[in-house]
Formats: structure tokens, C-alpha cells, sequence
């Protein structure tokens, strides 16, 4: 199997700025298909920003670099042409640090309309909607699977949810649009401990070998079942160390000092960046 | 979804529509509209009453409280006058309500409009009145509904017929003597509906009273709703055609195949435990001036839904009153308007609480888009008998433009002193942010922005329990959201 001939996630050297402020400053990563990535960082090291390149907030914006996906069959694509819906269509999920609501919503009419347009990613608005009796199946089946009332559908997207309960819609609809990679952003903040160990087998029962996931998080307990392939760690807007699961534990142990110690430059742009805000 | 279309309409025959435009709101045209009527005298001998008073009156001045907001100087009084009836092949536009009605909406499977409480799915009305430039073209009553003593139809035929069931509440509701629109539309008024349902009697079809214009047409209809003591029912109003934004021929004079004039009445009495649900839809053609006084009269332990909505015209001043004068009444107020264009809405509400023990909530929620305006002024007043009072008004309105305008003043006025009256106004924008956050999950930029107002809206629509209406509303208000500028 040629390296091309794998279907996977590439970002390579990304510069992204917010307000003409360059937040990440070349970062490399490639995560294929099936695979689990863990990405720590101390806060504000440029995490977030690199979620939000990935699925194309108007505000992060990629100075240089490129984002690609690429088919089984070789065949690559241009995510930064493409518009975040296009993105979410072609196979991309982001579970949000911050899950934003929608007043008046319902977390079901807003997921069957989402269903529908990942499931026919040509679909036009306007276009008839999945069949209620078969999305309403998939969608009891999913929540009872993840331990969730089935009433919680009718509530407005994430309109007055407790955080844990917005991270469990959050994982709710990572599992109902079965992406081909996924970024989950700190997705195991807020939750309880039980919760925390639930969401953890969730994803690791809905990802399995099917899906790419980038887990970005400061706890350990998310990646208890979902062991990382590699583990990355950023700071000051770049990627500065890789390893192994191995990697990740000692970071959780011992924090971020040997990294900083170990990369000056990148500690000095870290100060820089929270300096300026 | 689109309605009454203006090129759906034959042209206007000149000869006939030259000597309507011509004719004005004056002695010699109400001295016609009486020889052709064949109204009973006590209903003329009010038009006299409201024609001397109209004769007194000029046009609202700027600084009258009520018009200070409503822009009058391109609206001229002496282009409008009473129309003579259509052709008889002149098409009727279509209502929204009655297409959704006739459509079976309601029935779908659906989360979004999924109701909270019980609503009504219905195909069948229980009864319909059709009116084009003033002129009743068609009524219908359900023959059972007739033998148990209910009457709908139109005024000049049911005034005759029943004096004594509407001769007491004929113009005892509303002002008519409020203002010059006031005056001319009690001096003036034809065609609209009547509606009385015998003590007891419940219904559940709706009724139905469609007042349509054709191209520079002219409607004064007046409708009077009387519900007797433990009766029920459901009446559905609405408003459509007339042309587009008043443009002027090289000559100056205003074209009448433009452009439309509204100036109409509703009275509503609320018997003792009786349950009435209204709805207005105003959805002319946004060329027509559409002046409204509209006033509810609920009486001890009644209850009344009303909710108004707005997606047409070129510019509306609307009065709407509930008062509740016996204990224990409730009165539910709902507003939905969407403007577009330079649109100019302007809504003046009271919540009036004369009798003890009563409630009254009102919500407005109103999405602005272009350079449209639209202001909302509301009053809850308390008598000092009204002990226990429970009034709430709130307006909420989403910016779907940075040119687009709206105002809330909200007003209190209280002499009871064992009250709850609360009042709230928010302004807001589409967050792009939620934009964002749909399109990750696949909805397209306008999708998505056409969720977030049909969101907006939910909250008013959940509170309407006639199916077909909330469907008709949605679908109206989506198809008017274009991309957020
Ligand atoms: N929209 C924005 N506007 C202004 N500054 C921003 C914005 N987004 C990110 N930043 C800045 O970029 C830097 C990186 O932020 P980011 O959210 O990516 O950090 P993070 O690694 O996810 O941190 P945390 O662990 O706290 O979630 C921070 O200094 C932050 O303040
Ligand atoms: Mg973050």
C-alpha cells in the first residue's frame, strides 16, 4: 500500500491569523483514517485555531499552507476552496470547545437536516429531508446508546444546556454523521466523571477503525479507550514534539515545563501571543 | 410559496376604474354607497353620525402620539374613494390561510412545528366570505352550523336579518371617532364579515373572511365578531392583492393600476366563558396603505387568542386593543411580522384591564430586513378595580439588516396595587457565529440563516394552536429570507 493510496487528513505548513495576528505559525500534521492523534498544549497555544482552519471559520484565516483530503483511490482535495458546509459534506466534523445555540431549534429538526445534507452531499436546500420514520430510528438508537433521554431531541440546540449536556449532544451528533475525520475540541471538559468515561467508549465505538480523530484535550481519561496513535504538542502556534501514547502521559504527569525548556523559540512566542491580549 | 400574484389579475377596465379613482370619500359618494346598500336605517343613520365627525377631522397631525412614527406625506386621502364592484370575471386572488387550510397543512411529521399543547388539523371551514375592493363575491355556511342559530356572512345582509343580535355591538367596540381613518372607515365601510355563535355553541372548523383588492382596489371591510356565553370558535381573516409601490404617470396623478388603500374594522365581544381564537393576516401586495383599528371586548372568564400577522403592504398603522372587563378573563396577543423593501409597519397595542383577577400576555416578534421599519408600541393599562392583575407584553425583534429599523416602547399604567405587570423588548442580529456552527454540520450558509429566524420565531408559533396557520406563516416568513446582508 502506497502512502498516497491511504485515505487521510493533511495539513501542512498552515500559517492561520486572526485579525491580522498570526495564531499558528507552520503546522505539519497527517492524520489517516482510522487513526487516533492527541493534541495538548498549554492554554491558548493555538489548539482551537487549528480546529477552526480545519473546517474554515470565516474569521481564522489561512495565510499560508494547505489543508487536503485525500480519497482511498489517491485522489486529493483542496478543503481550503472549500466552504465549511462543503467541508462538513465531504467528511470533516468538529466537536466545538464552545458549542454556539440556536434559540427555537430543535437539537432533531437541526441534526435531520444535517443528516440529510452528509448523506447527499448534493443536496440543495429546499430538497426533501431524509424520511422521519427512518431518521427518528437511527436517532433513538444512537441516544440510547449514549445513555441520553430521547426527549433531550426536542430541546433547542444547545439553548440553556448545562456544558456537560452540550458536549453530549456534541459527541450525539459526531455519532449520527459518522465523519471521516473529526476534530473533537476538549470534549471531555464539563462532563462528570461518569460521563467522562461513557464518552469515552462512545468514541471509541463510533470512530473504531472507521474514522480520523484529532482529540484535543487536558485530561487523560478521554484517550483511557481511545489510545493515541501519536500525540502531538503545540505551543506558541506549532506542533514542537511528537510521540507516542507515552508522550501524552507524561505530559498529563509532569505539565509542559520540559517542553518549554526544550523549545525557547516556541516559548517565546507562546509569551508573545499572551502578552499582546 | 408564493400568493396572489398581481400578474394572476385582468387588467383593470379603464372607463370603470377612471371613475373610481376620481371619486373621493365625500357627501355625493356616500349618498351612492347608501342608495346601493340595502343596509337598515339605524346602520345608516351611524355612517351620517361618523360622516359629520369625519368632516370635522384632517389628517392625524405629526405630533399626535399614536402618528408620530407613521409617515403620512406621501399617502394622499383625495386618490382613494369607494370602488364600484368588480367585474364579474375578475379573478380573486388567493389567500395563504386558505391555501394551507385547503392544503391539509398541520398533518406533518415534523419536529419543528411540533405543538405543546393540543392543536387543531383541519381541511374543512365552517364557513366563508370572500370580498374583492369591497364587495362580498361569494359566502358559505355550513348548513348544521346554520340550524343551531350560528350566522356568518356579510354585514348588509346579516344587520337586516338580526338586529337584535348585532345592533348592540355594531360600533360599540372600537373609536370610531378616533381619527380621520377611524371616522372614514365607520362612515364608509363595506363588505368584511359577521360572525355570531349562540351561547354554548362550539365550533371547531374554522371560519373564514378573505378581503381581497385588485390593483389600486379599495377595501373598507368590517368585521364583527360576537361569541355568546360558553361558545367556541376559530375565525381566520385575511388580506391580498392590490398592486404594487404607487408609482405616478407623467401627469402627477396617482395611477390606480398601483399600489392599494386598506382602511378597515374589527370588533370582537368575548361572551362570559367563551373561547375565541383569531387570527389577522395583513399580506397585501406591498404597494397597498393599510390603516387598522381592531379592539377585543372579553367578559368574565373568557378567553381569547388573537394573533396578528404582518407580511405585506406598503406602509400599516395598526391599533390593537384588548379589554378585559369581566373577572377572571385572558387574553393571549401574538404578532408575526416580516418586512422587507422599505416596508413601514407601525403597531399601537393595549392590554386594558378593567375587571379583577384577569391576564393578559402579549408577544410581538418581529425580523427586519432591507430598510424596512417597524415599531411596536404597547400600553398595559390597569383600572383600579382590577385587583390581581397579571398583564405581560414583550417585543422581540431580529435585525436581518443594518439598515432595517424597529422601535419598542413598551408603557405601563397602573392604579390597582395588588398587580404583576412585567414588560420586555429585545433587539438582536443573526449571530454568525451560528452560522458557522450549522454550516459544520453541513447546512448551507442560507439554510442555515433560515433556520436561525425560523427559530426566532418558534417561540410565537408554539403559542399558535391552529396548525395550518403556523405552517402557512413558516413557509411565508422562509420564503421572504434572502441571504443575510
Ligand atoms: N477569534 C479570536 N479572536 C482573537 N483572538 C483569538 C481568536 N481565536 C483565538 N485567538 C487567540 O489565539 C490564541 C490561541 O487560541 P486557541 O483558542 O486556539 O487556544 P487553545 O490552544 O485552544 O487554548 P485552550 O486550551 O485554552 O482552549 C490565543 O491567544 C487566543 O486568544
Ligand atoms: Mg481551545
Amino acid at each position: 500500500m502506497s502512502v498516497d493510496s491511504k485515505e487521510k487528513l493533511t495539513v501542512s505548513g498552515l500559517h492561520v491569523a486572526v485579525n491580522g495576528q498570526e495564531i499558528l505559525k507552520g503546522v505539519d500534521l497527517e492524520i489517516g483514517r482510522g487513526e487516533i492523534h492527541a493534541l495538548m498544549g498549554p492554554n491558548g497555544s493555538g489548539k482551537s485555531t487549528l480546529g477552526y482552519a480545519i473546517m474554515g471559520h470565516p474569521s481564522y484565516e489561512v495565510t499560508s499552507g494547505t489543508i487536503e483530503l485525500v480519497d482511498a483511490d489517491g485522489t486529493h482535495h483542496n478543503v481550503l476552496e472549500m466552504e465549511p458546509d462543503q467541508r462538513a459534506r465531504a467528511g470533516i466534523f468538529l466537536a466545538f470547545q464552545r458549542p454556539m445555540s440556536i434559540p427555537g431549534v430543535r437539537l432533531a429538526d437541526f441534526l435531520r437536516h444535517a443528516v440529510t445534507n452528509i448523506r447527499n452531499p448534493d443536496r440543495k436546500e429546499g430538497q426533501d429531508l431524509i424520511p422521519m420514520r427512518e431518521f427518528r430510528g437511527d436517532l433513538k438508537a444512537k441516544m440510547a446508546e449514549l445513555e441520553m433521554d430521547s426527549d433531550f431531541a426536542r430541546r433547542y440546540v444547545n439553548d440553556g444546556f448545562s456544558g456537560g449536556e452540550m458536549k453530549r449532544a456534541e459527541i450525539l451528533q459526531l455519532a449520527m454523521l459518522r465523519p471521516r475525520f473529526a476534530v473533537l475540541d476538549e470534549t471531555d471538559s464539563g462532563l462528570d466523571a461518569d460521563a467522562v468515561r461513557l464518552a469515552s467508549q462512545s468514541i471509541a465505538k463510533i470512530g473504531g477503525a472507521d474514522m480520523g480523530i484529532l482529540v484535543i484535550t487536558h485530561h487523560e481519561q478521554l484517550l483511557e479507550h481511545n489510545i493515541p496513535h501519536r500525540t502531538h504538542v503545540m505551543l506558541g502556534g506549532r506542533i514542537v514534539e511528537s510521540g507516542g501514547p507515552e508522550l501524552a502521559t507524561e505530559l498529563h504527569k509532569q505539565g509542559y515545563e520540559r517542553i518549554r525548556v526544550a523549545y525557547p523559540e516556541a516559548a517565546a512566542a507562546e509569551q508573545a501571543m499572551t502578552a499582546t491580549v | 410559496m408564493k400568493t396572489s400574484s398581481v400578474e394572476s389579475l385582468a387588467p383593470v377596465p379603464t372607463a370603470h376604474s377612471a371613475t373610481a379613482t376620481r371619486s373621493s370619500f365625500d357627501h355625493r359618494s356616500l349618498a351612492l354607497l347608501i342608495a346601493a346598500s340595502n343596509s337598515p336605517a339605524w346602520v345608516n343613520e351611524h355612517r351620517q353620525v361618523a360622516f359629520e365627525r369625519l368632516e370635522s377631522l384632517g389628517m392625524p397631525a405629526r405630533n399626535d402620539e399614536n402618528w408620530m412614527r407613521t409617515d403620512l406625506r406621501l399617502f394622499k386621502p383625495q386618490a382613494w374613494g369607494p370602488r364600484q364592484p368588480p367585474e364579474p370575471t375578475e379573478p380573486m386572488p388567493v389567500g395563504l390561510l386558505a391555501e394551507a387550510i385547503a392544503a391539509g397543512h398541520g398533518g406533518q411529521e415534523t419536529f419543528l412545528n411540533e405543538p405543546s399543547g393540543p392543536v387543531h388539523a383541519t381541511r374543512s371551514l365552517a364557513g366563508k366570505v370572500l370580498s374583492l375592493d369591497g364587495h362580498v363575491q361569494y359566502e358559505q355556511l355550513d348548513e348544521s352550523l346554520a340550524r343551531q342559530g350560528v350566522l356568518f356572512g356579510p354585514a348588509n345582509r346579516l344587520l337586516a336579518e338580526h338586529p337584535d343580535v348585532f345592533k348592540p355591538h355594531w360600533f360599540s367596540v372600537i373609536d370610531s371617532g378616533a381619527d380621520w381613518f377611524a371616522a372614514m372607515h365607520a362612515a364608509f365601510h363595506t363588505a368584511g364579515a359577521v360572525l355570531f355563535v349562540p351561547p354554548g355553541v362550539r365550533v371547531t372548523a374554522p371560519f373564514y373572511a378573505l378581503s381581497a383588492i385588485t390593483p389600486g382596489g379599495v377595501d373598507t371591510g368590517h368585521v364583527l365578531v360576537v361569541l355568546g356565553e360558553g361558545s367556541e370558535a376559530t375565525v381566520l381573516t385575511e388580506t391580498a392583492g392590490g398592486g404594487g409601490p404607487t408609482t405616478r404617470p407623467s401627469d402627477g396623478s396617482p395611477s390606480p393600476a398601483t399600489g392599494g388603500f386598506h382602511c378597515g374594522g374589527t370588533e370582537i365581544v368575548v361572551g362570559a366563558r367563551a373561547f375565541l381564537r383569531i387570527v389577522n393576516l395583513q399580506n397585501w401586495n406591498d404597494g397597498v396603505w393599510h390603516f387598522a383599528r381592531q379592539k377585543a371586548v372579553v367578559h368574565e372568564g373568557g378567553r381569547l387568542q388573537w394573533t396578528l400577522g404582518a407580511l405585506g403592504s406598503r406602509l400599516s398603522q395598526v391599533a390593537q386593543d384588548v379589554a378585559l372587563v369581566g373577572r377572571g378573563a385572558h387574553a393571549q396577543v401574538n404578532g408575526v411580522m416580516f418586512t422587507v423593501g422599505r416596508q413601514q409597519l407601525v403597531y399601537n397595542t393595549l392590554q386594558h384591564h378593567e375587571a379583577p383577577d384577569c391576564r393578559s400576555d402579549l408577544l410581538y416578534k418581529g425580523a427586519l430586513q432591507d430598510r424596512s421599519r417597524l415599531v411596536w408600541r404597547g400600553m398595559i393599562r390597569v383600572n383600579k378595580l382590577a385587583q390581581k392583575t397579571d398583564g405581560y407584553q414583550r417585543n422581540d425583534n431580529l435585525m436581518l439588516s443594518s439598515e432595517a429599523r424597529a422601535d419598542s416602547i413598551p408603557g405601563l399604567e397602573i392604579e390597582a396595587d395588588d398587580v404583576r405587570c412585567t414588560h420586555g423588548a429585545t433587539s438582536g442580529r443573526v449571530d454568525e457565529e451560528q452560522i458557522f456552527y450549522a454550516q459544520a454540520r453541513g447546512l448551507s450558509a442560507d439554510e442555515a440563516a433560515r433556520l436561525v429566524v425560523a427559530g426566532f420565531f418558534q417561540q410565537v408559533f408554539d403559542r399558535i394552536t391552529i396548525a395550518p396557520v403556523r405552517e402557512a406563516f413558516a413557509q411565508a416568513i422562509s420564503s421572504r429570507i434572502r441571504r443575510l446582508s
